[in-house]
């Protein structure tokens, strides 16, 4: 095993370990989608009437939501742990040892990962039960936990950029309200082309995160639909790209050593 | 110069903060291996500056150092390898145990697979925490956390040991731990030791020798025994039963040497120009003057005293609290004949 795996697979262990030992960082982006979905599906039913509406299950409409939720709190647990690891001098000790400062953050999105793909199963469990049909079958549902991780993925490094940069968990929080206004402002309750109003329907047009919903969605509700999956997992792959380095730029500035 | 064989030499250092003051103002100094030398100031002197630049960590403005005669600047790699450094906070994951800690370490420090666990348990077992390995550090008392930081910085067995204020915070029990293992890895196992600290005792009891920097300036350096030499007269304290006499006490004092600070704000104190032989005849004016006293105590110099001497500042007036001296020479209680 060579030293960099061997550093990225410790600090990926640490970061696992880290967040299992604090369930309240797991539930809530376990639990909050969940009652999110539970409440949306009860109360937004009768938007399946509407003609044009792609599926007579509102569930099976919103199920995609929850993948993107928890990949939102995976953001901000990954960024409130790395401003903690810069406060505490924890990154200096790193920064004295020969690990590369990469080793840093893709231990820490190992970690994320791992945590994301347990959310992302139980979101489909939770979906099955549920008695949601999903029309790709168990090959869709596998190209949703990849897509999901790619999301969370992509966020985290946001979060990590942030945690960064800052060095401060509490403003890495400050983010998050922001995080949910583009999460709302996207296709998130009701297919874009039939959101009424037209500044919403705009927004909802251009925020990338329409996009990542309407790949998951098409999993569930169309099968296999090219164009949807060729966005969502374009924005994904560009998201996890510009997050990344972002985030690799952000450790730079930390790591300072001569 | 012969840095090569030196633990630890620097010249003309310089570092200075965006829109902030000279934080390190031209330090020179050299460690032998082996040594331990204590860093002496109060807050904000630049003790931490000066580590972080000598640990890689910060790059200097101007000046020169090598660490186990690596250029801290240009061989930085090689620096990190050669020492430890335990920084001002202890570093750690409250939600990791002990052993946890020393197997990231390890394992980022590059041992060997096969012996990162024994070496764990080898350095938990030395700093007294073998019992308390499991458990995590977040329910670890500061002594604690302080011994299984230092034992992550000794996990590669580095030559050159940098230790960022390790005992502030920590019950005179912790301290006095922290100190003997510090003085082991000096005398037996021959480890450079640069040592910051704002505790007068600290330096005084652990250090070969001595820099006391203030304003990013050394404004002395030696042994502690050469430094207080140089002072070399006693202080006596006396502090008043009627705090209303202290001017009177001042004046008596006043005859017998210049006026000298205290840690205690109700004493007063005089450096006795003619030492300890003095004392008759302070007693004798006191007596003249029908004043009482509630206690007096003479001690020898101490690197407050040399503190004070060169730098027209207390020590004990700045951040650091009065630190008991061990060479205090307690006469309480005390009172002036009537």
């Amino acid at each position: 095993m060579s030293a960099t795996s061997t550093q990225v697979g410790e600090l990926a262990r640490r970061s696992l370990v880290r967040t299992l030992r604090q369930p309240a960082s797991i539930i809530p982006s376990l639990l909050f989608p969940l009652v999110f979905l539970a409440l949306n599906s009860g109360g937004l039913g009768s938007a399946t009437r509407i003609p044009d509406f792609p599926t007579d299950s509102y569930l099976a409409f919103f199920i995609a939501a929850p993948f993107v939720q928890a990949a939102l709190f995976a953001t901000m647990g990954a960024g409130t742990d790395v401003a903690k690891d810069v406060q505490t001098g924890f990154v200096s000790r790193l920064a004295l040892t020969p690990t590369r400062g990469n080793a840093l953050l893709f231990g820490q999105l190992a970690g994320v990962l791992a945590v994301s793909l347990f959310s992302s199963l139980t979101f489909l469990v939770v979906g099955l039960v549920a008695g949601v049909t999903f029309e790709s079958g168990l090959p869709g549902m596998v190209v949703i936990m990849v897509l999901a991780t790619l999301i969370g993925i992509a966020l985290s490094s946001i979060g990590v950029m942030l945690g960064m940069r800052s060095g401060s968990g509490e403003a890495v929080q400050g983010m998050f309200p922001l995080f949910f206004v583009f999460l709302f402002l996207s296709s998130l309750t009701m297919p874009r082309p039939l959101i009424e109003q037209d500044w919403f329907r705009t927004i909802a047009t251009y925020n990338p995160v329409s996009y990542l919903l309407e790949a998951i969605r098409s999993l569930v509700i169309t099968g296999w639909d090219g164009r949807a999956l060729a966005l969502g997992f374009g924005i994904a792959i560009a998201l996890v790209a510009v997050s990344v380095f972002g985030a690799s730029r952000a450790v730079r500035m930390r790591w300072t050593r001569t | 110069m012969t840095d090569t064989n030196l633990g630890i030499a620097v010249h003309e250092l310089h570092k200075q903060f965006k829109d902030g003051p000279k934080a390190v103002d031209g330090i020179s100094l050299a460690v032998a291996p082996g040594e331990i030398y204590g860093f002496l100031g109060p807050n904000g002197a630049g003790k931490s500056t000066t580590v972080h630049i000598l640990t890689t960590l910060l790059r200097p403005d101007g000046g020169y150092a090598t660490v186990q005669g690596y250029d801290v600047v240009k061989q930085g790699a090689q620096v990190r390898a050669s020492i430890g450094a335990a920084l001002q906070e202890a570093a750690l994951d409250p939600m990791l145990t002990g052993r946890e800690h020393m197997r990231l370490q390890t394992a980022l420090q590059g041992l060997p697979r096969s012996t990162r666990r024994p070496r764990g348990n080898e350095l938990l077992e030395r700093v007294g925490l073998i019992d308390a390995a499991d458990r995590r550090v977040g329910s670890y008392s500061g002594g604690m956390k302080r011994r299984l930081d230092l034992a992550l910085a000794l996990v590669h067995e580095p030559r050159v040991l940098f230790l960022d204020e390790p005992t502030t915070g920590l019950d005179p029990q912790s301290r006095s731990d922290l100190w003997r293992e510090v003085s082991r890895l000096a005398r037996e196992d021959g480890v450079t030791v640069f040592l910051t600290t704002q505790y007068l005792e600290e330096a005084d009891v652990l250090a070969d020798h001595v820099g006391i920097i203030s304003r990013g300036r050394i404004v002395a350096e030696g042994t502690p025994e050469a430094l207080k030499a140089e002072i070399g007269r006693p202080t006596l304290e006396v502090v008043p039963v009627d705090p209303a006499d202290r001017q009177r006490f001042a004046d008596v004092l006043a005859r017998f040497g210049p006026a000298a600070s205290s840690a205690k704000p109700s004493a007063v104190a005089v450096l006795l120009e003619d030492g300890a032989d003095a004392l008759a005849s302070v007693i004798r004016g006191i007596d003249a003057d029908s004043l009482r006293m509630d206690s007096f105590q003479v001690h020898k110099p101490t690197l407050d005293d040399v503190f004070l001497a060169k730098t027209g500042e207390s020590f004990a007036q700045g951040d650091q609290g009065a630190s008991a001296s061990s060479e205090d020479e307690s006469l309480q209680p005390a009172e002036a004949p009537a």
